[in-house]
């Protein structure tokens, strides 16, 4: 499939095995989707591995769509009309997911490595300890360090769905919060921290199946 | 810079090259899981609960071949390789001493001109001339089975194959729930966590479609909100006052009466339906008309499904009136649901053995069973149970040809009607077909005994229902709000097939230990009972070794091994509960910690600014 020149080397695969939880196969069909969202000239091994692609190119992708998704709430105040009606995607967090793996000064485009990263903390194979660390980042909406009642209270909307009807009232969404923070915050300051979360998930049963994207 | 010695070297090298390795042998062992990529294009479109449940049928496909594996190596394969001469082996074949000769006489009924319905008749019930085949426990009247250099036993081979199936079906059972137990102790401790489990690992990033993603928000608000209204609920419960305490407790056990009340009809319904139908089975064929031979010989099965079509509803009405909180009304109506359906073949079971051991209301004396009715008794609870594993099948399959199809049909195009609008689409119900396939391994456990090639015929069985089920929920279903979350369910299906499991083996103890077996037919023409084989095998073992087996199964050693089990599970309690005490200490001193730190830091921004208004 493709040129000769879209193969990833020998030992660039090799590398990239031993720096993430992927396989072979899983890294092979990244780079074949990355690539096909390059312009035709770009598409050589070099230059996939130094472009950027910006996360409305990669939202763009049919089989990504499904993969990765928007976060609506903040998006939907800030940006709303950079996002192309096209972005039909299932996923709340698509947005803060590319804004936590991406490396570029504006926080807005994926290189294919850190397209590489994102597959890797999501498969299957990936450390419990290294998902709850991402967890956190991509649920620390204010990006402040920590989980406080208002990083919660957005959580629980992108949870519940878009829309006034789909949230919960306010009286629910103060008990919820309350009893969130009773479970998990120890030191009771009001917020939780890196550690207090990965505690909590160390204890989740369900963390391990949801927190994955199958390839 | 360090360098690595020549050893650090190559072992650094051969770890990786051995990963390397492992992981290779993974991804081609992933490649030979059945139904992998079916399964996981259900859990993007349909979620994590509903996946858990086909990879719950694809379980038993696997435990039903093996099953069906162990049958073979160690009852059928000697004598297919001997009835088909493939090996240079014969028959033993002792004749019964002692028995009278009124019971050793069996006679096969063979017509000469087979009617086509009959032949039908023959196929759906396992009479006729499916009765002397391998299928069922009839044909395997033979003594040993010699080979050049040694006789096999081939009556103790039957009974160690009954006893190999059940104890690895509990094993493999035991091993997978052993992970959803631990987490299901986990969360079932005052809630704890349960909030924080649905809100950071809520949301399935497995999911790809957009109307299952919508679903997904709503029976996440769904969930929420029903845990808040049942945190609700409870600390209402804990401000009642004791009157009402009085009222509701009086009015739980009464409708718990009325409960067990109904479960008695349904079992009396059963039980008269079963003997109506067994002395009604002896008639002629040709009298009857070809329906009502068919209806006969279906009646119990006919019973039990519409027993198992009701009481659902019953028990849904009465739990409202009890006033517990939601999550524990479903779960004691799933239970209630689970024990009628599995204690239902029970109450078949001991049915038929009550008319096997009764001689027109008298004990049988002569051969210790009924042998004008049943000359082989064993072949007919075989057959009975071939009949409603035939029947579960057929009523699956129409289901979902006869109810489901149409029900989309009527609800997709004639949607303009009032009536099609609220009935709407059907829901993949994931407790009600659990339990059917649970009902089926059951009987698969039960008649596995009577009639080896029970599991083949059950194995087939689940792959047909696979398919059947994956078509009609693609094809059909919409998805329920109300989700079943992926570890719960995991430990409610292996709980389920658990309890299933200790209901197969109570008749088939009751079988093998007490009633007679038959001098007909079978293995067993020269024991009094099916199980007296052991006995017998153990009395030709050097005399140390019989009198080590004599030593274990006395009371000698039961009851002092019973009471120290019973030491050992106490002291694991105590030492749970320590545990948990222990935790509960630490989390309140972490909590101190931080009120010590946050006050330490206040006493030193106090220090520092008054050092600074000094300096000014």
């Amino acid at each position: 499939m493709g040129g000769s020149g879209s193969r990833l080397s020998k030992e660039l695969l090799v590398e990239y095995q031993d720096l993430t939880f992927l396989t072979k196969q899983e890294i092979l069909l990244a780079h074949r989707w990355f690539c096909e969202l390059l312009p035709q000239e770009h598409r050589s091994v070099e230059e996939s591995l130094q472009a950027r692609v910006s996360l409305e190119q990669i939202l763009s992708l049919p089989e990504l769509k499904r993969l990765i998704a928007l976060h609506r709430a903040a998006v939907k105040i800030a940006m709303q009309s950079a996002w192309p009606s096209a972005c039909n995607t299932a996923n709340p967090f698509k947005e803060r997911i590319c804004r936590v793996f991406s490396t570029s000064p504006t926080r807005d485009s994926l290189s294919f490595e850190d397209f590489l990263d994102l597959l890797s903390v999501f498969s299957d194979t990936a450390t419990p300890d290294i998902k709850s660390h991402y967890a956190f980042r991509i649920f620390d909406f204010d990006d402040d360090g920590t989980l406080n009642r208002e990083d919660l209270s957005q959580l629980v909307n992108c949870l519940t769905g878009e829309g006034e009807d789909t949230r919960l009232s306010a009286s629910e969404m103060k008990q919820l919060i309350d009893n969130i923070l009773e479970e998990s915050d120890i030191d009771r300051d009001g917020t939780i921290n890196l550690s207090e979360f990965q505690h909590v998930i160390s204890r989740s049963p369900d963390f391990a199946s949801s927190f994955k994207i199958v390839l | 810079m360090r360098y690595l010695s020549e050893w650090d070297q190559w072992k650094r090298y051969s770890s990786k090259s051995w990963e390397r390795f492992i992981e290779k042998a993974r991804e081609m062992t992933t490649h030979l899981e059945l139904w992998r990529k079916d399964i996981r294009s259900i859990e993007g479109k349909f979620g994590t609960g509903i996946q858990s449940y086909f990879s719950f049928l694809r379980f038993l496909v696997l435990l039903n071949l093996v099953i069906f594996l162990i049958i073979f190596m160690l009852v059928l394969l000697p004598v297919l390789l001997t009835r088909y001469k493939i090996t240079n082996s014969s028959f033993v074949l002792i004749p019964s001493k002692g028995a009278d000769i009124q019971c050793t006489v069996y006679p096969i009924s063979s017509s000469g001109l087979i009617y086509f319905y009959s032949y039908i008749i023959d196929l759906l019930s396992g009479t006729g001339f499916l009765e002397d085949t391998c299928l069922f426990y009839g044909h395997y009247t033979i003594d040993g089975v010699k080979f050049q250099n040694f006789i096999y036993d081939l009556p103790l081979a039957y009974v160690l194959s009954t006893v190999a199936y059940l104890a690895l079906s509990l094993l493999w059972i035991v091993k997978r729930s052993v992970e959803g137990f631990k987490s299901n102790l986990i969360r079932s401790e005052e809630h704890f966590q349960s909030y924080c489990n649905k809100i950071f690992a809520g949301w399935d990033f497995c999911i790809t479609s957009r109307s299952v993603a919508d679903l997904k928000h709503s029976s996440l608000r769904y969930e929420l909100r029903a845990d808040l209204e049942e945190e609700r609920i409870r600390q209402k419960i804990a401000e009642r006052t004791s009157e009402e305490t009085i009222r509701i407790y009086s009015l739980r056990l009464f409708l718990n009466c009325i409960v067990l009340a109904v479960l008695a009809a349904c079992f009396y319904a059963i039980y008269r339906a079963t003997i109506f139908s067994q002395e009604h089975m002896k008639k002629e064929i040709d009298k009857m008309v070809f329906g009502e031979n068919l209806l006969i010989l279906y009646l119990p099965s006919i019973v039990i499904t519409l027993a198992n079509f009701i009481t659902p509803i019953i028990f849904a009405k009465i739990i409202h009136y009890e006033d517990y909180s939601p999550g524990f009304e479903i779960r004691l109506t799933i239970l209630r649901c689970v024990f009628m359906r599995l204690a239902t073949i029970c109450v078949l079971v001991f049915t038929l053995d009550s008319k096997i051991t009764s001689c027109d209301n008298y004990p049988c004396e002569l051969c210790g069973y009924n042998q004008k009715l049943y000359p082989c008794w064993e072949t007919q609870v075989g057959q009975e149970m071939y009949k409603l594993m035939i029947f579960d099948l057929i009523i699956i399959l129409a289901v979902t040809l006869f109810v489901d199809f149409p029900r989309k049909i009527l609800v997709t195009y004639c949607s303009s009607w009032k009536l099609f609008q609220c009935w709407g689409q059907q829901e993949f119900a994931i407790p009600d077909n659990v339990l059917g396939i649970v009902y089926g391994q059951t009987i698969c456990w039960i008649g596995a005994f009577f009639s080896p090639l029970l599991p083949a015929v059950a194995t087939l069985k689940f792959i047909i229902i696979f398919y059947v089920k994956e078509i009609s929920l693609l094809y059909t279903c919409r998805p329920s709000p109300r989700q079943f979350r992926a570890s719960n369910s995991n430990f409610f299906f292996l709980l389920v097939l658990l309890i299933g499991l200790c209901l197969a083996i109570i008749p088939l103890t009751i079988s093998i230990a007490r009633i007679p077996s038959s001098k007909a037919c079978g293995p067993f023409t020269n024991f009094n009972t099916t199980w007296e084989v052991v006995p017998k095998m153990v009395s030709t073992f050097p005399s140390s070794l019989q009198s080590l087996v004599h030593g274990i199964t006395s009371e000698a050693f039961a009851v002092p091994f019973f009471m120290i089990l019973c030491l050992v599970m106490f002291y694991f309690i105590a030492l749970a509960g320590a545990h948990k005490r222990v935790v509960v200490q630490l989390r309140e001193q972490l909590s101190l910690e931080s009120r010590d730190k946050r006050y330490l830091i206040q006493k030193l921004t106090e220090a520092q600014r008054d050092m600074r208004n000094r300096l000014d």
